[in-house]
């Protein structure tokens, strides 16, 4: 019995059949891989709330990227309960929809950061990420204090450009106005009336414990501070978390 | 390359029939019981995408209809049922209650231990130990808004000038030099001042300069010898306990730009049961009034 599964000599001394096997093989792979991508739409839960990051959200998203915290943390909360009791909702696809890349994670050194905005002071973060061991004795993370340099925030509507290439939905607007909705976002004291109206549920603050200088610090905890903040789950019926 | 298949003599098994430089290669088949170990993971694996939904097609589920977010919600429901006696009860009980009440009590205390190590222990230790920079002890008898079982259930209710709830707890001590109320050496004397409260000053002639702008820009919310004020939230200035250093530079800075550290409000957060939890737990630490 399958005796001709030995017998892949044929298949070794024929080059185009050796070529139309791969092929064939390949294909299947790449279908398998490729073609469900076609209704990756309807995998994203219909869900109010979500927005594109603010720029200096946005930017502190880049640190985070930078910085290599995927490495460590997940954004991940799966659906088993001990994650829906320590950490809160399990992850929705919609939540992740404008993330290039997404920061899900594969591994948790540190704690899921999925649904952390909210759940600390902003003291307590630039206090955390400046020396870890101050507030939590038993941290294994680096610390972070040269994160209190100045932000290079030039080019941040370059960084909005090339993110409505790939669909996040920023406008005109969004985009003429990037480096001022990011100062505005990072000074408690500015008038954030335009700021508000373009990214809803947005805080304003002196995300690093200065409201004058705009640094790396301001940028990574007002991006940590939205994690998970967007979708209130008291508004959603079962039905909507149903992927279509 | 001449093929000849023979038996190799020492092994009993037939060779590949390629020769290279005489030297030939046997041809062992691989085990049989992992060949057929390998050949049931294939099958089991067609079962598997008949069962469960592993088929790449929009609203795929599998015959067994289980779908991982339906299974988690059976999940919590079950549990939710199993808790729900007691749960309900710490519910309607108020914190002193439960505080009085043996049974609920054990309840609050091993509930509140698991509830405080997922949500305050980042801020305020593990043991309640609290940490410098802002995030006070809660095992020790001084409380910036309270110690009772009243007060610490409306603190974590509300939190701290968050912003999130109209109960918060609110308070805003001024920027003494930031916003041009003192100047710098004023600011100095004050510090001095303070520090004269705890018999530390290093320099009484600018102690008793800041004890007229002590009396003047300070007592309304800390006293008159620094006592505090719980209804405002200001910290006791005459003992050994200091939130943010008790250094004169740490002093200096607090009075300059002050300080307003943020609590989260976690009545929206948690679930009330927890809450009161959290309260008896907390109250419990070691200076609960």
């Amino acid at each position: 019995m399958f005796r001709w599964l030995r017998d892949h000599g044929v298949i070794e001394r024929n080059v185009v059949l050796m070529g139309v096997l791969t092929l064939l093989t390949v294909s299947i792979g790449g279908l398998v891989q490729i073609v469900p991508l076609f209704a990756v739409e309807t995998t994203i839960e219909r869900v109010q709330g979500m927005r594109p990051y603010t720029p200096l959200e946005q930017m502190g998203r880049n640190i985070y990227v930078r910085e290599g915290c995927y490495l460590c943390h997940s954004q991940m909360v799966r659906p088993f309960r001990d994650e829906l009791e320590r950490y809160g909702h399990f992850s929705l696809a919609a939540e992740s929809m404008y993330d290039h890349p997404f920061q899900w994670g594969s591994k948790r050194t540190g704690p899921d950061l999925a649904r952390v905005g909210g759940r600390y002071s902003d003291d307590w973060h630039a206090a955390h990420l400046r020396s870890p061991r101050a507030v939590v004795p038993a941290s294994i993370m680096p610390p972070y204090s040269f994160l209190d340099r100045p932000l290079d925030y030039e080019r941040v509507a370059d960084h909005l450009r090339a993110l409505r290439v790939v669909g996040v939905p920023y406008n005109d607007e969004m985009i003429a106005n990037a480096k001022a909705d990011l100062e505005a976002q990072a000074r408690p004291d500015a008038d954030a009336t335009g700021f508000n109206g373009r990214y809803a549920r947005a805080r304003q603050g002196a995300f690093d414990g200065d409201p004058v200088r705009i640094t790396e610090m301001d940028a990574l905890v007002a991006y940590l501070q939205m994690l998970g903040t967007l979708v209130d789950f008291r508004d959603v019926m079962p039905a909507q978390l149903r992927q279509q | 390359m001449p093929t000849k298949i023979e038996k190799d003599s020492l092994s009993g098994q037939n060779t590949t029939g390629h020769e290279w430089d005489g030297l030939k290669e046997l041809n062992t088949p691989l085990p049989k019981w992992w060949l057929w170990t390998f050949y049931a993971t294939i099958a089991f694996a067609l079962v598997w995408v008949v069962i469960y939904p592993a088929l790449p097609i929009p609203g795929a589920t599998g015959t067994s209809g289980w779908i991982a977010r339906e299974a988690v919600v059976r999940d919590v429901q079950q549990a939710e049922a199993r808790m729900a006696p007691m749960m309900s009860r710490l519910r309607a009980a108020t914190p002193q209650q439960i505080a009085a009440d043996p049974e609920l009590r054990a309840f609050a205390m091993a509930g509140g231990r698991g509830a405080f190590a997922n949500n305050c222990a980042s801020c305020h230790g593990a043991g309640g130990q609290g940490a410098l920079g802002g995030f006070p002890s809660l095992a020790d008898d001084e409380w910036i808004w309270g110690g009772s079982l009243e007060a610490i259930h409306h603190t974590i209710t509300h939190g701290v000038r968050a912003n999130e709830s109209d109960d918060q707890r609110q308070s805003m001590m001024p920027r003494f030099l930031a916003d041009g109320i003192l100047t710098r050496p004023q600011v100095n004397d004050v510090a001095e001042h303070v520090l004269s409260l705890t018999n530390r000053a290093t320099d009484q002639a600018a102690a008793t300069r800041g004890a007229a702008l002590f009396a003047e820009n300070c007592v309304a919310c800390h006293g008159e010898k620094g006592e505090g004020n719980r209804d405002l939230g200001a910290p006791r200035l005459n003992d050994q306990i200091w939130l943010y250093g008790a250094d004169k530079a740490s002093i200096v800075q607090s009075i300059s730009n002050a300080r307003a550290g943020v609590m989260p409000s976690w009545g929206k957060r948690l679930d009330p049961a927890i809450i009161n939890m959290l309260t008896v737990y907390v109250h419990s630490l070691g200076g609960g009034e």
